[in-house]
């Protein structure tokens, strides 16, 4: 517990050290107003809720979460820093945890500072305000497992570019799959249960379900699971390429 | 019960063997000096002892705990400066040893006289609020030292010391290294051969990762096997040893 919060405080710190993070939230908060007040109609739907604001978030994270966490492994690497990290007395889980944790913790700030889109919604209208609450929780659980994904990615190489777009890539995967597109064009070489299957890791799929309103367990335990698998992945791979 | 006890340490990197069926122990009180050619293996042995790469063959005890099967008691107990003396950019010398005190579990009084204590012991004192990555090199490698002895451990591996140092700071580095050593086992690695006489009580001569001789200090200079160096005269033993070719006056 000691190594996890040394560590969380030093790199939660280390996105607050340098203008890039101030940078980052405001790209974050400007992304989601063009999104949600220009692209989404907000205005125009005449519905006081914040769905257009929610649905762009697996986008947005597809781009903002390979960059908050390609720096967290691919830049200890780069420095040499991963030794005297790996000599002290802390154990590695407990280090990958903390890293997470700290990346995790800037995102949900960032999206902390989305409250005024909410009050927006508010004044204008009488939304459903636990809808809303719903969907701020799904988009943090999404966010987690985005980060998580790319965390681990960032373990695979010291260049923080490279970490970059690998992460996008991935993180694109797990956000098309559900996608009508991608399900037609599966739905039409696959079989049904194998298309079904790749649907179901689909992030929009599942953020969508929340959206509604409704937080079921299942959900919750989809990007749980996942978190807890790549953040698994990202040990060994930390431990398998310490040297490299 | 020595400090650090090592068995039949190998590590082989795909097909190549950088450290080759080594075996020491350094007791309390000791100054081990890792002497060897560039690529001797010398790092590969320190980044075993303190538990950063896997040996791929052999035993690493360190106080009694095994380094691979009790690696944080074996970590606690150990102070690592490693090559090139690695710290994050982006802090001061400040944050980075606090960092280090927080890991280290370093609480109340007994943390700020510690670090004060690591601070003073290497005049960090003008540049503990410099980002790091502004720093010289010679202050960065200090920063490095001064997070190897924070915590005041019974064992401290360092992996060329005052390399980068100015000649007073190597004078420095080598006084609080003999002051530290009677409470402590220490291993250092060099290539300043006057170093070996100035601060250790032991060395030994590693090529292809092979110890090819030890060696101590004796009445008329350092004695490696039937090999006698006079005072200021390592660097011929050296290239005998490591080289092959009797030089000099070195018999
Ligand atoms: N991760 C690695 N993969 C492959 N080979 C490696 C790796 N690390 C070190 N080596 C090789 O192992 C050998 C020993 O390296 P090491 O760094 O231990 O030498 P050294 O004695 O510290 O040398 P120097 O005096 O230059 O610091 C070298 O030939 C090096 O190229
Ligand atoms: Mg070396």
């Amino acid at each position: 517990m000691t190594g996890t919060i040394a560590v969380f405080r030093r790199e939660l710190a280390g996105y607050f050290a340098t203008p890039v993070a101030y940078v980052f939230i405001c790209i974050f908060l400007f992304l989601s107003g063009i999104f949600t007040f220009y692209l989404g109609n907000f205005f125009e739907r005449g519905q006081a809720d914040l769905k257009p604001f929610f649905m762009f978030h697996p986008w947005l994270y597809l781009l903002l979460m390979p960059a908050i966490a390609m720096r967290l492994w691919a830049e200890e690497r780069k420095s040499g820093t991963i030794e005297l990290l790996m000599t002290l007395p802390v154990s590695l889980p407990a280090i990958v945890v903390g890293k997470f944790l700290a990346a995790w913790v800037f995102t949900a700030s960032a999206l902390a500072l989305t409250f005024p889109v909410w009050l927006t919604a508010s004044f204008l209208g009488h939304p459903d305000h636990g809808v809303i609450i719903a969907g701020y929780i799904g988009s943090l659980l999404m966010a987690g497992a985005y980060l998580a994904i790319c965390a681990c990615i960032s373990a695979t190489t010291r260049n923080q570019v490279i970490a970059f777009v690998v992460g996008v890539v991935v993180c694109f995967l797990f956000t098309v799959s559900g996608s009508p597109i991608v399900l037609d064009t599966l739905g039409a070489i696959l079989p049904r249960a194998a298309a079904d299957l790749i649907a179901s890791f689909s992030f929009i799929t599942r953020f969508g379900a929340i959206l509604d309103g409704v937080i079921d367990l299942r959900d919750v335990v989809f990007f749980g699971s996942l978190m807890a698998l790549w953040l698994f992945a990202n040990a060994i791979v930390v431990d398998l390429r310490k040297a490299g | 019960m020595a400090m650090i006890e090592i068995d039949g340490l190998v590590k082989d990197f795909d097909g190549f063997i950088a450290v080759d069926d080594v075996s020491f122990t350094v007791e309390r009180g000791t100054v081990m000096g890792f002497l060897g050619p560039n690529g001797a293996g010398k790092s590969t042995t320190m980044k075993m002892i303190t538990g950063f790469l896997p040996p791929t063959a052999g035993r690493i005890t360190v106080c009694g705990f095994d380094v691979w099967d009790r690696p944080i008691a074996a970590k606690r107990r150990i102070g690592y400066l490693p090559e090139g003396a690695p710290a994050y950019p982006d802090m001061t010398p400040r944050g980075f040893l606090e960092f280090c005190a927080d890991i280290r579990r370093l609480s109340g009084a007994d943390r700020a006289k510690k670090l004060d204590q690591a601070v003073d012991r290497i005049q960090l004192g003008d540049v503990l609020d410099q980002p790091i990555d502004t720093l010289s090199k010679g202050f960065k490698r200090r920063v490095g030292l001064a997070q190897a002895i924070l915590h005041d451990p019974e064992v401290l591996i360092l992996d060329e010391p005052t390399d980068g140092l100015d000649p007073n700071q190597k004078h420095q580095v080598r006084a609080l290294i003999r002051a530290m050593a009677p409470e402590k086992a220490i291993i250092i690695s060099t290539h300043i051969l006057e170093e070996v006489e100035a601060v250790c009580s032991r060395a030994m001569i590693i090529a292809r990762g092979k110890v090819l001789a030890e060696g101590h200090p004796a009445a008329d200079g350092w004695q490696f096997g039937d090999l006698i160096a006079g005072p200021g005269r390592l660097d011929a033993v050296f290239r005998q040893i490591t080289t092959g070719q009797a030089q000099g006056e070195a018999a």
